[in-house]
């Protein structure tokens, strides 16, 4: 949590649905069910615009499918989206993204008989040589293309992945991949990334620093929502938790009162329970990186 | 007497592998590596490309008398409506989709174009068979003469096809090259591996998929083009189902996703089967192979089980081609 970001949110309720000051995302009675599972029913959420919001949930809580709807890889029945006030329903995923709506995938998609640099190189937006008359003279696209080069170089550097550099992608380990994929997803510089459990399979000392990616994010103004299962993941780096379960929201506000709201408890444990929150047993990076 | 005149077979072999057959079936499986090898689009129906080009050329002068330049203008929008006609519909798809209209399409295709319902324009089972004269005009060689180098030797007309399709295989290789190495090249392989992934980083899918169906199917235009000009006649049954599958095999033969792999697949398809069926012949009627045994017909068919047999062995111990990557292949399986 960051001071500075969440004092935005400072006279927010921390009630489901609550808007605020300024959102760059927004739904409002997005519905979408499978057969007879009603996978999302999200009366309104409002995505405040340069924090990082943590989306968590049980599995199968719908927050995969929330993201797909929002993202345009899915449909939904029913329901508005928009993003930075603007209405994106029946938008293509592409369209999406040029617009800076870029996200990851929990399962990762790699690339993976393109060397990792052309991964990276793939991200930048509105490129000159994509286009198929364009692409055939160099000097067209050259200087572009070298720009472009070097930015993929340095986020390459920060997310420790310059050594594979000429590698294929698909030579990486799963925890290699899911960097790439994320430095990929910057790369078009979007004003809001959508991360699917970046962390998961991740090794300890590294999500460290993809934490820190993460947070570094926010600070450039980006805006971040992701799903994450590690509560400690959570605390650590969301200004604003939302959580969902059974496809609807159930809670939202700073993530000390989402641990304290009995909701969630049940939502996560099925019954009434007293202890604290602690949804996961896993690693403790802390003593890993010290 | 010796059994086998290697000389004569070489001879034969050398011609084949390096004439019209082999340019032709270049400059499809060249077309095919764009779909295939590139774009992932697994287009079984490039013989009804390869049509599109030779009935579009052959109509434009056959039937209504147009000049060569705007024949083989028509050649090239008849593949491109093809294409369009094709992709429209299944590329939004999933990539079977748009496998499963492809072969019916070329199916269709050949038999409408042999119907009799369009002989007016298609001439029916009879194909064209008058417009080679206003190309001939451009002909710079002696339709008397031979040329070639050492004793790999092309008559004037047969020649100036070769050239044609030659040079245009080295163009369309080139112009492969120069796509692929860009970042539409780029765009092209990342939908090819995920399309997912790459919509998600704002590339529109359909519209890099349609343009590499355009590329690759208007290749496949001028292989019938060429075909047409070398062969002086166009002929519907030539563009069978089974056409397109040696223009796989070819492509895989080469290496998939290789630029140059298509016209070294294509030129070791025909050499390999003109020299078996040559040995094979001469085998037969110097009394080698007796004719109790095999006659020549039978030769001609062994030929392609010798093909069949090479690209099995290939595929054991080369699955990737002999130009393809055994690296990235090997990604394949991870
Ligand atoms: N394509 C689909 N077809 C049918 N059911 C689906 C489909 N996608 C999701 N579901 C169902 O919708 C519900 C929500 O799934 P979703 O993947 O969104 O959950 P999640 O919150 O992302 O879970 P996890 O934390 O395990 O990733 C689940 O019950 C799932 O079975
Ligand atoms: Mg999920």
């Amino acid at each position: 949590m960051h001071a500075d970001r969440s004092a935005v949110l400072a006279g927010v309720a921390a009630e489901p649905g609550v808007p605020k000051p300024d959102p760059i995302l927004v739904a409002d009675s997005l519905q979408r069910s499978f057969g007879g599972i009603r996978a999302v029913d999200v009366d309104h959420l409002e995505v405040q615009r340069g924090i990082i919001t943590g989306l968590i949930g049980p599995n199968g809580a719908g927050k995969t499918t929330f993201f797909n709807l929002l993202t345009g890889f899915d449909q939904p029945d029913n329901g508005k989206k928009s993003f930075n006030g603007d209405s994106i329903d029946g938008k293509s995923p592409h369209a999406l993204a040029r617009q800076g709506m870029v996200r990851t995938f929990q399962l990762t998609k790699s690339l993976t008989k393109l060397s990792v640099i052309d991964n990276m190189k793939l991200g930048a937006r509105h490129q000159s040589g994509e286009s198929l008359w364009r692409s055939m003279l160099r000097p067209l696209w050259g200087s572009e293309e070298k720009a472009i080069e070097q930015r993929a170089d340095e986020l390459l550097v920060r997310f420790k992945l310059d050594h594979m550099r000429e590698e294929y992608a698909g030579t990486l380990s799963g925890g290699q991949r899911k960097l790439l994929e994320m430095a990929r997803a910057l790369m078009s510089e979007p004003d809001l990334i959508m991360l699917d459990e970046p962390m998961a399979g991740v090794n300890p000392a590294l999500t460290q620093s993809l934490l820190e990616h993460v947070k570094d994010l926010a600070g450039q103004g980006i805006s971040v929502v992701f799903v994450e299962h590690d509560m400690d993941v959570v605390r650590d780096i969301s200004d604003w938790v939302v959580v969902m379960a059974e496809g609807a929201v159930i809670a939202e506000g700073p993530h000390d009162s989402i641990t304290a709201n009995s909701d969630v408890i049940d939502a996560y444990l099925g019954t009434h329970h007293d202890a604290p929150l602690d949804v996961e047993v896993d690693l403790d990076w802390k003593e890993a990186d010290g | 007497m010796e059994s086998v005149d290697w000389g004569f077979v070489l001879e034969q072999t050398l011609i084949q592998a390096l004439g019209l057959n082999a340019a032709v079936y270049a400059i499809a499986a060249i077309g095919l590596n764009m779909h295939f090898g590139y774009a992932g689009l697994l287009n079984f129906g490039q013989a009804g490309f390869v049509a599109m080009g030779a009935y579009g050329m052959g109509i434009a002068v056959n039937q209504w008398g147009y000049p060569v330049w705007v024949a083989v203008l028509m050649g090239m929008l008849f593949s491109v409506g093809f294409a369009v006609l094709l992709g429209l519909p299944t590329l939004r798809l999933r990539a079977d989709y748009l496998a499963i209209v492809t072969i019916a399409a070329a199916e269709i295709v050949r038999l409408v174009a042999r119907s009799t319902a369009l002989r007016d324009i298609t001439r029916g089972a009879e194909g064209l068979n008058e417009f080679i004269g206003p190309f001939r005009e451009f002909n710079p060689f002696n339709p008397s003469a031979t040329y070639g180098i050492w004793f790999v030797q092309y008559r004037g007309n047969t020649f100036f096809a070769v050239v044609i399709g030659w040079t245009l295989a080295a163009l369309f290789v080139l112009i492969t090259y120069l796509l692929i190495r860009s970042p539409w090249g780029r765009v092209v392989k990342a939908i090819r591996e995920d399309e997912l992934a790459a919509r998600a980083l704002g590339k529109n899918a359909y519209r890099f998929k349609m343009q590499a169906l355009i590329i690759g199917g208007v290749m496949g235009g001028f292989a019938g083009m060429v075909d047409a000009i070398g062969k002086a006649t166009v002929q519907p049954d030539f563009f069978g189902a089974a056409l397109t599958f040696f223009f796989w095999l070819v492509l895989i033969l080469g290496g998939v996703g290789r630029v140059w792999a298509p016209i070294a697949g294509s030129i070791l398809y025909w050499g390999l089967i003109t020299f078996v069926q040559n040995t094979g012949r001469q085998l037969v009627d110097n009394g080698v192979i007796r004719t109790t045994i095999m006659d020549t017909n039978q030769i001609d068919q062994i030929r392609f089980w010798v093909v069949g047999g090479a690209l099995a062995l290939l595929m054991v111990y080369r699955p990737q081609g002999i130009f393809g990557s055994r690296e990235e292949m090997a990604l394949d399986a991870r």
